[in-house]
């Protein structure tokens, strides 16, 4: 039998909500721009429901109150950085309070293509104080699992030119001036998020995971952790270890 | 834990603010202290709560839509705070401006405490905040701020009357138990943020007079000039 232990916020926790009552699995996919989360994602989100799981799917600035000021913040190129910290984490507490906490107490499992990993790994990337964002972002609950997909910036720039096949300016971290040339401000700003997310592994229990091999092959890592978490006898994660340990 | 404290200002320009409960006077006073300090030939640049242009579109939509938690409440604020921190106060104050900001941080101090938001939260949200040279705070009694609005407006707002956190269905009364609450963090905090605290329930001619004398006091601005509607 299934021993379900209870979600819980990292620090603040938010006014009115009753962790006792989210029934579901909170589940976040993290990584840099271009490194195939949102491919598993949608993998995910199928096998999940064959296998009989509702799923709801969220990622950044898909918020009904922050979604397209983000965007035309964006076009406009005129973000400065805590602005952006900011959009994104209101952005952010919008889905958590009106998607992704409503679903966890109809008992869904909420997959997350990224969750306030990235708004930390950017703030840090832009020089923001990492305690001032981690205590902002400490209203977050404390996800069953967070997958993070690792991989180098050459890999991250294969697939952009294969993929997309341009370099997106926000992507590239044009805004911070590292370089007036996109390829090279992409290879600086994104070894520049690798980094910040390196040093968030420990803190917050990330299991990381190999993502320069195939999407196959990712996918069927994710799926035998994944099936872990639902019959694992405990019900215990990693995540919830390490938090627990940070928290004494 | 302590909570935490905002930066101080290390550039030229200097940062007045004016905080208090709505109805208590003070962008009146804060207008009519500008103009002063423009007549002393300064540099004055105006800042008010809620007028970012990135941002203030997602505030007014969701205020119109009653889309806002205690939470995102909070966060937007302190985004529209951040832009016009970053793009306007800091240059401003840097090229040595005198920047006249009509509602601080100290709002969202109040205001979100009220809502139920951590009091640790949002004041290290803040943290990036500059620390004003003077903060003045109209202190008025409730009854008085609220003939004033009920005087003033037709209608009393959802947000405003904290209509969002169910203190009371009665928009009235609830704008009354809301904004009495506010008036107390305020209060509780005046003496930790070193507010000047001006009497607004006096004349307007007697609290301006006190403003600019603080002004002087305090910024070291040319004392003969100094009287309200002086020579």
């Amino acid at each position: 039998m299934e021993v379900r232990i209870p979600l819980q916020f990292y620090s603040d926790a938010l006014p009115d909500v009753d962790v006792a009552e989210l029934q579901g699995k909170l589940i976040v996919v993290e990584g840099p721009d271009a490194v195939g989360r949102s491919t598993q994602v949608s993998r995910l989100r199928s096998w999940l429901e064959q296998s009989g799981h509702a799923v709801l799917d969220t990622g950044m600035a898909r918020s009904a109150l922050a979604g397209s000021g983000i965007q035309q913040a964006k076009d406009g190129n005129t973000f400065g950085p805590l602005t952006m910290t900011l959009f994104y984490t209101t952005d952010f507490a919008d889905r958590l309070e009106n998607e992704i906490i409503p679903a966890l107490r109809a008992g869904f499992v909420v997959l997350t293509d990224r969750y306030i990993f990235s708004i930390i790994a950017r703030a840090i990337a832009r020089g923001e104080d990492r305690r001032w964002i981690e205590t902002v972002a400490g209203f977050a609950l404390v996800p069953h699992v967070v997958y993070y997909l690792r991989a180098e910036v050459p890999d991250l720039v294969s697939r952009v030119v294969v993929g997309r096949g341009y370099f997106d300016y926000w992507e590239s971290g044009m805004d911070l001036g590292l370089s007036k040339d996109m390829y090279e401000s992409f290879v600086k700003y994104q070894t520049r998020l690798i980094k910040a997310l390196d040093s968030m592994q420990d803190t917050y229990g990330f299991v990381t995971v190999d993502a320069s091999r195939s999407a196959n092959e990712i996918f069927a890592d994710l799926q035998r952790s994944i099936e872990g978490l639902f019959y694992s006898p405990k019900g215990e994660t990693p995540a919830k270890k390490k938090i627990a340990k940070r928290r004494v | 834990m302590a909570l935490a404290s905002l930066q101080p200002n290390r550039h030229k320009g200097k940062l007045i603010v004016v905080e208090g409960i709505d109805g208590s006077g003070k962008s009146t006073q804060l207008s009519l202290l500008a103009q002063w300090l423009r007549s002393q030939e300064m540099s004055v640049a105006f800042s008010s709560w809620n007028s970012s242009p990135l941002v203030k579109e997602t505030t007014r939509r969701g205020k119109k839509k009653e889309m806002f938690t205690p939470t995102t409440f909070s966060l937007i604020h302190a985004t529209d705070f951040a832009d016009r921190m970053e793009r306007y106060i800091m240059p401003l104050l840097k090229s040595g401006a005198v920047v006249c900001a009509d509602r601080y941080a100290y709002t969202a101090f109040a205001r979100d405490v009220v809502r139920g938001v951590s009091r640790r939260w949002v004041r290290n949200l803040y943290r990036f905040a500059v620390k004003p040279n003077l903060a003045f705070y109209f202190r008025v009694p409730l009854e008085v701020a609220i003939g004033r609005i009920l005087g003033g407006r037709d209608a009393i707002k959802y947000y405003e009357a904290g209509m969002d956190i169910g203190l009371s269905r009665n928009i009235v009364e609830s704008f009354r138990l809301f904004q009495g609450r506010i008036l107390e963090e305020y209060d509780s905090m005046a003496e930790e943020m070193g507010f000047h605290i001006i009497d607004a329930s006096g004349s307007i001619e007697e609290q301006q007079q006190q403003m600019r004398e603080i002004t002087v006091r305090e910024l070291g601005i040319s004392k003969k000039t100094a009287r309200a509607g002086g020579r």
